[in-house]
């Protein structure tokens, strides 16, 4: 008989967290969605629900990937990659992409992670190797800027680390910015008393979940 | 008459020497005026600080001007890419210097230069390293780090329509950071894929009225399928 507990519960794929996300995303929201896992998010908003995707380059009201005959070289997203616009999108300079992310104008921006700590603290865009040129991009625009920021990431590290933690190990990309982390296990808010769960895959035990946890993690109230 | 429309690249380019700072267009290789760039390269300047989103990719536009070891600065917010080889090489030889400033600083920053603004205050990056040694106010109970304008000598952009008074369009999100940099330089020369008759713009429809831009130059790279 296998080990049960490994066959008790499924973690989600990454399509599993990128629909988890969306579901939680209401009609009307003006959403930025990071580089990774964040991208597939748009993929789950079913398209009678008005959901208006930002890019930081400028684009507002983005569109899923055009058909390979109907690619404009001139349109791309954040990551680069060929986009389209929804009827009723527009297009703005840097700055003013950059007001709407720093501004306090959308609604939501979700990124990916290395680390989230308990007090709100993110820290996704270095990871301190010396000889690696640092890149930072939108992330501490987007993270200090938006009206609400969600984490989605994986549980823990490859090496089974944990990425809930008490401190950042790795550099911070803003401080106390988070408001909810969803991982292929579980999903958090981060509140005054640190990670508080939401909800979990089923079959889960809380003691299991805080197992891979750094961060005291509290049940919901 | 006024003409800002030059027919040759020695003209478009005329007076950039070496030292020079330039603000060049584009995220990654969209909206980056690449006949200017190729124009620079032939140019031959040298000892240049560049001011760009990226560092460039593959090995034309910006990262072939950078391996000819024309650039001794770059100020950007994300260097890296799968293809960003030109640029990884010269920085892991210290042969590059790079300023990394968080992508909507660096934005500001250049509009700040453009609008006679000196410095502006912004919560992004307060407690990272990118704010190390920065002045920190309190603003309404937040911490705001104190960024500073970014002029420039020249800033190259490309844009979609111009007419001889050197008023632009840009084409959908080729328009990024064109419009801001052409404000922030003191020489502000733009690649157009068109070139219309004064009148040919709809006014409402303009982005960079001519009064930012010194020069066009007509580069059509041919339309679009769609």
């Amino acid at each position: 008989m296998p080990d049960t507990a490994t066959v008790r519960y499924t973690p989600l794929d990454r399509a599993g967290m990128a629909a988890r996300v969306a579901q939680d995303i209401p009609e009307g929201w003006y959403v930025n969605l990071g580089i990774g896992i964040p991208t597939l998010v748009s993929d789950f908003v079913p398209p009678d629900r008005e959901v208006i995707f930002h890019s930081e380059n400028g684009v507002l009201g983005m569109g899923p990937a055009p058909a390979p005959d109907k690619v404009d070289p001139w349109l791309i997203n954040a990551g680069k990659q060929h986009v389209t616009l929804r009827t009723g999108g527009a297009y703005v300079h840097h700055a003013d992409s950059f007001a709407i992310i720093r501004g306090g104008h959308l609604d939501l921006c979700v990124l990916g992670a290395y680390q989230v700590a308990e007090n709100g603290d993110i820290a996704n865009w270095a990871t301190g190797e010396r000889d690696v040129a640092p890149a930072v991009g939108g992330a501490m625009d987007l993270a200090a800027g938006a009206k609400r920021l969600w984490v989605v990431m994986e549980q823990t590290t490859k090496k089974g680390e944990p990425r809930l933690v008490k401190r950042l190990t790795y550099p911070p990309t803003a401080l106390g910015a988070v408001k909810r982390v969803y991982t292929n296990l579980a999903v958090f808010d981060v509140t005054e008393r640190g990670f508080v769960v939401r909800d979990m895959v089923p079959g889960l035990t809380l003691e299991e979940l805080q197992a891979k946890c750094e961060a005291t993690i509290h049940p919901p109230v | 008459m006024i003409n800002r429309i030059v027919t040759t690249m020695a003209e478009a380019l005329e007076g950039i020497t070496d030292g020079a700072t330039i603000l060049v267009g584009g995220f990654g290789n969209v909206g980056q005026p690449r006949a200017l760039l190729e124009g620079l390269i032939e140019r031959g300047v040298k000892d240049l600080t560049i001011v760009s989103n990226n560092a460039g990719s593959g090995g034309e536009g910006l990262a072939e001007l950078m391996a000819h070891g024309r650039v001794r600065k770059i100020i950007c917010s994300y260097p890296r890419s799968a293809t960003s080889t030109v640029f990884e090489e010269l920085y892991k030889a210290g042969k590059i210097e790079l300023e990394l400033v968080p992508q909507g600083t660096l934005a500001e920053r250049i509009r700040a230069a453009g609008a006679g603004i000196g410095a502006f205050y912004t919560p992004t990056a307060y407690g990272t390293k990118l704010a190390e040694g920065k002045e920190v106010r309190m603003i309404k109970g937040r911490p705001h780090v104190l960024e500073y304008a970014l002029h420039a000598d020249v800033a190259l952009i490309e844009a979609w329509q111009a007419d001889r008074w050197g008023n632009l369009t840009y084409r959908r999100s080729g328009r990024n950071f064109n419009p801001i940099m052409a404000m922030a330089a003191k020489l502000t020369i733009a690649q157009a894929q068109h070139i219309v008759e004064l009148g040919g713009l709809d006014p409402e429809v303009i982005v960079t009225p001519g009064i930012f831009v010194d020069r066009v130059i007509h580069v059509p790279y041919g339309d679009p399928p769609v």
